[in-house]
């Protein structure tokens, strides 16, 4: 459902006319028209589309002329690597911030947090992206500046994935901090909690295994959600730091009007991203059975 | 003058907490630079003088000079106010397409109430800068596409809160009352209605305020939003960004303004929303 209509929208006007510019005759440009199979009526069209998707088929490049999914597949791995980077990083930050936010409540490093997270929500990723940039690679000379390595070292590509990690990272650890920190305050005052504080179990143990466990699945939905905004974020940081991966793609092809490698690659993020949220709504259900029975009326006011 | 007194009381209640009045202020700043942009300036921010290219802070040009030799100052200002057209524009037009298909769905049979609730899912369930990016290939980059792309994406997020507070107020007794009255359903709607659900509403608004500017400014930022050589935020971090080992001034400056600006619009919104009702949008923080 969701891709059908992805898809509707998709299809493009006239690439033809703008890829073949202004001085285009008008018989070049109908060549162009029934080369690429425009001339067809829609339903046909979406329906060769959809077909050849279903093949693994995504198309040509019109630009270069390789296939469309094998320039995918070639940068995909970069950006699924600087989303996992970031992902991992900001949650192995921001969930124990979050939780010390929680257990050490009104201290000084509860407000400090409270602060910083806000201005790194706020403040979008490629502002953060350019002053990293200039701090460490430019000014103290810390760190490689731009691109990956193309030799295939594994040590420098760690190193040049440093920053973009961080940068996209950042947001995302004042979120989830925030985050764990209500929802663990929530849990924290709930009664089995006190039940286990009263049969005597280490604060360590409640705070970690039972509380944290609950005060988990806000930050689980919102993970979800958010990929789509990491990955919008990725697309800017790409380019930021000069990196290959599938916003670049994007961006490219737009700027060149290479009208199937946008389509096949905004296709695939599409796709990414329903896998994703279905795979979060999966995942909180084998976290807290409770959420089968009582999901559909506890979200109306969201 | 209810709503006047109203709207004062609502904002010295929002300067109660420190980071509401950062953010009022900065809010308040943002705002005066866009509404008096053209006094503010200290030059005409598309004048060239390529002999001055990126001339320091300096008594004639405050914050230096980009790499065409233009005022950065006056280009930041004029910036601030692309940048509140762009964001207040799109969230108008969010509002008013939410609250009506909120209100609707929140009326219609279950049948198409089920509908229009998927088009929301299906809605908000695009990555907003993919699509942007996506709807900008096909039409090309100008200001109002982003404002129709960005408001188009923000539609379900008003309609789904629209809808839930309308089905919280179906059963309110003084609805009841006026039914029973015999009062028609525009009335009903307009008169009782809507009052009742735009207050959630506006807050959610003033939140998005500082995604919108995102968006607009990571969009100008690939080039594929404003058009030169109109000033944005984002066209100015992109200007600065690609003659960053000629000077760093101008990218230093113009992110320092993004950065603080959707800071502010967050405190602003936070704060509004703790002073007005703690319960709505927390998700969205």
């Amino acid at each position: 459902m969701v891709l059908l209509f992805a898809l509707t929208s998709l299809v493009p006007g006239d690439p033809a006319a703008i890829l073949l510019g202004p001085q285009a005759t008008p018989e070049y440009s109908q060549r162009m028209i029934n080369e690429m199979g425009l001339n067809q009526p829609i339903h046909i069209r979406l329906w060769r589309f959809f077909s050849n998707v279903l093949q693994g088929n995504l198309g040509i490049d019109i630009v270069s002329g390789k296939p469309v999914l094998k320039m995918i597949l070639e940068v995909m791995p970069y950006t699924i690597a600087l989303t996992f980077a970031a992902i991992v990083l900001a949650v192995l930050t921001g969930v124990p911030l979050g939780v010390y936010a929680a257990t050490h409540r009104g201290s000084v490093l509860d407000n400090v947090l409270a602060f910083i997270s806000v201005a790194f929500i706020a403040v979008p990723s490629f502002v953060i992206a350019i002053f990293l940039l200039l701090i460490f690679a430019i000014w103290l000379d810390w760190l490689p500046v731009l691109g990956t390595s193309r030799s295939g070292d594994w040590l420098d590509e760690l190193r040049r994935m440093i920053l973009p990690t961080v940068a996209l990272a950042l947001g995302w650890i004042g979120f989830i901090a925030r985050l764990v920190r209500t929802s663990m305050l929530e849990v924290m005052g709930e009664n089995y909690i006190r039940t286990s504080r009263a049969y005597g179990l280490s604060e360590g143990l409640i705070t970690y295994k039972y509380a944290l466990k609950n005060a988990c699945i806000p930050t689980i939905t919102i993970l979800g959600l958010g990929i789509g905004r990491l990955l919008g974020g990725a697309v800017l940081i790409e380019i930021v730091f000069a990196r290959p991966g599938l916003g670049r793609l994007i961006y490219s092809a737009i700027s060149e009007r290479n009208y199937p490698v946008v389509q096949g690659a905004v296709l695939v993020v599409v796709v990414i991203f329903v896998v994703v949220n279905l795979l979060v709504d999966l995942s909180y259900s084998a976290i807290d059975p409770r959420i089968r029975h009582a999901g559909a009326t506890g979200r109306a006011g969201a | 003058m209810r709503g006047l007194a109203l709207v004062v009381a609502t904002l010295r209640q929002v300067c109660g907490s420190l980071t509401g009045a950062v953010g009022l202020a900065i809010v308040a700043m943002v705002l005066a630079c866009a509404v008096f942009a053209p006094w503010l300036a200290t030059h005409d921010p598309d004048a060239l003088d390529v002999l001055n290219r990126f001339s320091a802070p300096s008594g004639a040009h405050w914050l230096g000079t980009d790499q065409l030799g233009r005022d950065l100052y006056s280009r930041m200002v004029h910036g601030a106010a692309v940048a509140m057209q762009v964001a207040l524009s799109s969230i108008a037009i969010a509002l008013t397409l939410g609250m009506t298909l909120g209100i609707l769905a929140a009326y219609l049979p279950a049948r198409s109430e089920r509908f229009v609730l998927i088009v929301f899912d299906v809605i908000a369930s695009f990555p907003s800068l993919v699509l942007a990016l996506a709807v900008v290939a096909v039409f090309g980059p100008s200001t109002l596409i982003v404002v129709i792309v960005v408001a188009v994406t923000l539609v379900p997020h008003f309609g789904r809160v629209a809808r839930s507070q309308v089905l919280t107020l179906k059963s309110a007794p003084f609805l009841e009352a006026e039914r029973i009255l015999g009062a028609s359903w525009p009335r009903v709607v307009f008169y009782h209605v809507m009052p009742n659900i735009l207050g959630p509403l506006v807050i959610l608004a003033s939140m998005d305020i500082p995604v919108v500017i995102t968006i607009e400014a990571g969009l100008s930022f690939l080039g594929l939003g404003v058009r030169p050589p109109l000033a944005s935020w984002g066209s100015l971090i992109q200007d600065g960004y690609q003659y960053l080992s000629e000077s760093w001034v101008p990218v230093v400056v113009s992110s320092v303004a993004l950065g603080v600006a959707t800071l502010g619009f967050t405190l602003f919104g936070e704060a509004l929303r703790d002073a007005v009702d703690p319960r709505i949008g927390r998700e969205h923080g």
